[in-house]
């Protein structure tokens, strides 16, 4: 009877549960099955990844607090936890005809790509120091190796190897910054913490906070530790670099937002002003930085960097609005994300990736279809109404105005009239000029990506509410 | 009737778009027909449920009519309605819409499909600009317009097209992000944006000033004043014909109605410090680019500077506050959409023929066009504002309003009404008078397909020249209860500060 009590107890891990043996069970046969079944095992992680996100919706809510208080379900995780899975699945689906073309197909990546997923759900629900850098650790690790996945291109390796090393250095400055945080405060709970930064921190504490915060600014790629972003997302091949651009960037947001409000409420004016000015150097950065680039890959690195810099804008307001702004914000942002680089991965000339922009010159002509959702997802990138991209930035901004943060929120909406030039630039090479030579037939699994994508692009503001609604309540669960 | 007759003016262009979209594939002559037939009459019907709301609107109410409210984004809500103010764009966009089309019909020949979806689309935004009653709303509308007006440009434009769309989209862009963000401040203040409610909102003086500079960035870019408006000659010249139609008659009007909506009603303390500023801009581009109208070797550029002094009578209007000054703001903007679209199209029939826009490369028109000289003449004495044309009303007005309120302004105005003739009959001499040039030996006069264009807009000008009475009436008894709460919000400071001294004082 009290065994069957403990187990029920662990109800609310059941998601992570069965990713973690799916994983192992996933990787047996596919060591069993040999290469041969690689595509079948990679279709299989989509599908149990479909199942994880079930397991999540389906579990009763509220909140659930384990492990002795480092691991918490709430609605906040939930939340961010489906928009994780939904970015892992999505570019899983992008990477099934990629890998088979460019025989890449291995089940190790599917797997691999799951062990990530799984620390991501980890680091979502972490509440306490340790639990985090498990978390934060466990999705790393997959992600150095799958980055430099394409074993015989020097590019891929040394994009992994230039991941791992600057990765290896920002979690060994987090670790430091934890222990700092413990050894101020005495707990490594972020409730904990709370209580004992209640009437303000000393001198030590905030230096704990700060490598605390290079950490996650490392995995979020935000301004000043984003120098590996556009090297791994050239490097890397495009279904990895379509991932890192989703998934673990949800997942550090999450962590982010989850340890700033939850263990420091007690010193907001402390973290908001390293929080403002990141948020702000992201946002000028990426605006100005992908002016230059000639690459999409590249572009897209400085296009997330700057919009990781919108994101933070609502944490900066360190308020509920702020978070819901946040959620919001990253919910659009995978939605575009995945519909760009299923387009990326279309850009295929005689069974060869091109990279180039100019590669995209009078596609309207040729690829009317492909053209118009592309020119649709970089006007919603650019922040322009009605598409979903605009209300991103609204809420955020909303919020930060609300916080009195006017400098932040003025810098930021010229930021994004500068971000807004770069992607007029690629709408022009698609609609103003001459045609280049038409791109293969685009696979279907990427036209059903784009499509899916590039729709809920255009017609979010008809019915907005339920997101919105979602968010809310997940926001709220922190506060 | 219950049905959202608005909601239905608005969408119904959307819904041709989307028609064309599914049932047009390639670029084939049949296509091609289709989609010009398709929103041929998707802008008739639209113009004609449009004139259902011109016969039931009530003009003896200011209140805000075919009202509709939905729940949307929490924030904001879906509200539109329209009235006296508003009504009178909604109409002048859904008429010169099926002319903008009727003008394209054989002059697009490349991706004509892309072209009539581009205009339905932009249709669906114009009109939801001038009827949205909520501010998030407007926002939406106001910005969507940038993407298809950035393709005419870009896609069907002439020879430095790409620098001209991409001048066009980051100029207005950055003036209206940071109306944006006023929006935002505005909300947590008030608590909605809703625009009936925030009219009747008293906004603090220092939010007013703020929000004030906030929105005039936006409108000013917009509409456009000197000295932003550099954006417009290059957009106007490389827009096709009926780009510059629809940017000239209908988005500048944007920047003016927005001051009537927003600034004027919502921060009157702030429109009141600040009018000796919109005064200064006004009168120097009246002054500023007549001259440099005059200078212009290219028509469309000279019509386009034109255009910004006439703005410049609408902005010292608005800003003169007063019965006289608004209403002929508001006649003004009407009766420029009118003449500055139609001239627009008389370049656009000589474009068609000759392929160039060059002053210099015309002459003695009227020996080979007679009719299409009669009509240029037209279009030409309203845009210098001579009296029997609808230009003369909006002007006068206009500058009566001004005179009660500063008489050195108004004076400096009227030189600009000179200077406006010498350029507008400058450019007829050129073009029609003096001997015929060699190049325009085969030159054809127009057709019945122009004729249909140019007819309905020189009977408009003629008539509201000679019985401007309808317009002026539809938006009378609205522009009086804007007036009405703006002589209060200042009567009330006036008070406050000839009390104040005596406190100083003592």
């Amino acid at each position: 009877m009290n065994s069957l009590n403990d187990i029920y107890v662990l109800l609310p891990v059941l998601p992570e549960i069965v990713l973690a043996v799916g994983a192992m069970a996933l990787l047996m046969i596919g060591a069993y099955a040999g290469e041969g079944a690689s595509r079948f095992i990679n279709g299989l992680c989509i599908l149990l990844l479909v199942a994880v996100g079930a397991c999540v919706v389906m579990l009763p809510g509220g909140r659930a607090v384990l492990f002795g208080g480092s691991f918490v379900v709430d609605d906040f995780a939930r939340f961010l936890k489906i928009l994780m899975l939904t970015g892992s699945a999505g570019t899983l689906i992008l990477s099934l005809d990629y890998l088979t073309s460019e025989k890449l197909q291995k089940f190790e990546f599917g797997v691999l790509v799951l062990l990530a997923t799984l620390g991501m759900m980890l680091l979502i629900s972490a509440s306490d120091l340790i639990a985090l850098y498990l978390g934060l650790e466990l999705m790393s690790l997959p992600l150095y190796v799958i980055a430099a996945s394409n074993r015989d291109n020097a590019r891929s390796t040394e994009a992994g190897l230039k991941y791992f090393v600057l990765g290896a250095l920002s979690s060994g400055m987090l670790l430091y910054g934890a222990s700092l945080i413990y050894g101020f405060t005495g707990t490594v709970n972020f409730s904990g913490i709370a209580a004992a930064t209640k009437g303000g921190a000393s001198i030590g504490l905030i230096f704990g906070l700060v490598f605390l915060f290079a950490g996650f600014c490392f995995k979020v790629s935000a301004v000043p530790f984003h120098m590996w972003t556009p090297d791994v997302y050239e490097g890397a091949p495009t279904p990895v670099t379509a991932f890192f651009a989703a998934a673990p960037k949800v997942a550090g947001i999450a962590i982010f937002v989850r340890a700033t409000v939850v263990a420091f409420p007690g010193i907001t004016h402390s973290w908001q002003q390293i929080v403002v000015f990141v948020a702000l150097a992201s946002m000028v950065l990426g605006a100005f930085a992908a002016i230059g680039q000639k690459n999409i890959k590249r572009l897209m690195a400085y296009s997330s960097i700057g919009h990781m810099g919108f994101a933070l804008v609502g944490l900066a307001a360190g308020t509920a609005e702020g978070v819901q702004g946040v959620l919001v914000y990253m919910s659009i942002y995978v939605g575009m994300t995945l519909g760009t680089f299923a387009c990326i991965l279309s850009m295929r000339r005689d069974g060869l990736l091109v990279e180039n922009i100019s590669d995209l010159a009078g596609l309207a002509r040729t690829k009317p279809a492909m053209a118009f959702f592309l020119a649709m997802l970089l006007f919603s990138l650019a922040g322009i109404p009605p598409l979903a991209g605009f209300f991103a930035k609204f809420y955020v901004f909303l919020a930060a105005i609300k916080a009195g943060l006017y400098v932040l929120a003025v810098v930021g909406v010229l930021a994004s009239v500068i971000g807004a030039y770069y992607y007029l630039t690629i709408v022009k090479i698609m609609y103003f000029d001459e045609p280049a030579k038409a791109f293969d037939v685009m696979p279907g699994l990427l036209k059903l990506m784009l499509g899916v994508a590039g729709i809920l692009n255009i017609v979010f503001f008809v019915y907005p509410a339920p997101l919105l609604g979602a968010a809310t309540v997940a926001a709220k669960s922190l506060f | 009737m219950n049905w959202p007759v608005l909601s239905v003016v608005t969408f119904l262009p959307l819904l041709g778009a989307l028609l064309i979209m599914l049932m047009t594939r390639g670029n084939s002559p049949l296509a091609k027909g289709t989609a010009r037939w398709v929103a041929m009459w998707t802008t008739l019907v639209t113009f004609a449920i449009s004139l259902v709301m011109v016969q039931k609107f009530d003009a003896s109410s200011a209140e805000f009519q075919f009202a509709e409210k939905h729940d949307w984004l929490g924030v904001a809500s879906y509200h539109m309605g329209v009235d006296g103010i508003s009504l009178p764009f909604v109409i002048l966009t859904t008429a010169l819409m099926p002319i903008c089309i009727l003008a394209s019909w054989t002059s697009i020949q490349k991706r004509v499909k892309e072209y009539m979806i581009a205009f339905l689309v932009l249709e669906t935004l114009m009109i939801g600009t001038f009827s949205a009653l909520d501010l998030v709303l407007f926002y939406l509308f106001f910005e969507g317009g940038l993407i298809p007006m950035f393709l005419i440009i870009g896609v069907w434009g002439g020879q430095r097209r790409v620098y001209a769309s991409f001048k066009f989209f980051l100029y207005t862009l950055a003036g209206s992000v940071l109306m944006l963000l006023a929006i935002m401040a505005m909300y947590w203040q008030a608590g909605t944006t809703d625009i009936p409610t925030l009219l009747r909102y008293n906004f603090p003086a220092g939010l007013q000033t703020w929000a004030w500079l906030a929105f005039f960035a936006s409108f000013a870019v917009k509409m456009p004043m000197w000295p932003v408006h550099t954006w417009l000659p290059d957009a106007h010249v490389e827009a096709p014909t009926a780009g510059s139609v629809i940017l000239a008659a209908i988005l500048l009007k944007m920047g003016g109605y927005g001051f009537l909506r927003f600034s004027l009603p919502m921060f009157p303390l702030a429109s009141h410090d600040f009018t000796p500023l919109v005064y200064t801009m006004s009168v120097v581009a009246i002054i500023y680019t007549s001259l440099v109208a005059l200078m212009q070797e290219d028509v469309k550029k000279l019509i386009a500077y034109s255009s910004v002094a006439h703005m410049g009578f609408v902005t010292m209007g608005i800003f003169a506050a007063n019965q006289q000054g608004v209403a002929g703001a508001v006649f003004q903007m009407i009766s420029h959409g009118i003449v500055s679209g139609a001239l627009f199209l008389c370049v656009g029939v000589v474009y068609d023929r000759m392929h160039t826009r060059e002053i210099a490369f015309y002459g003695g028109l009227v020996t080979r066009m007679p009719l299409y000289a009669m009509i240029f003449l037209v279009f030409t004495l309203a845009n210098v504002g001579l009296p029997g044309t609808s230009g003369f009303v909006g002007e006068f007005l206009s500058l009566t309003g001004t005179f009660k309120t500063s008489v050195p302004v108004a004076s400096l105005a009227t030189i600009g009404v000179i200077l406006s003739a010498a350029y507008a009959l400058w450019l007829y001499r050129k073009m029609i008078f003096g001997t015929l040039k060699p190049a325009l030996e085969g030159i054809k006069d127009i057709g019945l397909r122009e004729a249909v264009i140019f007819a309905p807009l020189v009977i408009l000008t003629i008539l509201f020249g000679v019985a401007p009475k309808p317009v002026l009436d539809m938006s009378a008894t609205s522009i009086a209860q804007l007036l009405d709460g703006y002589n209060k919000a200042i009567g009330v400071k006036t008070a406050a500060t000839t009390s104040n001294p005596v406190s100083v004082a003592r």
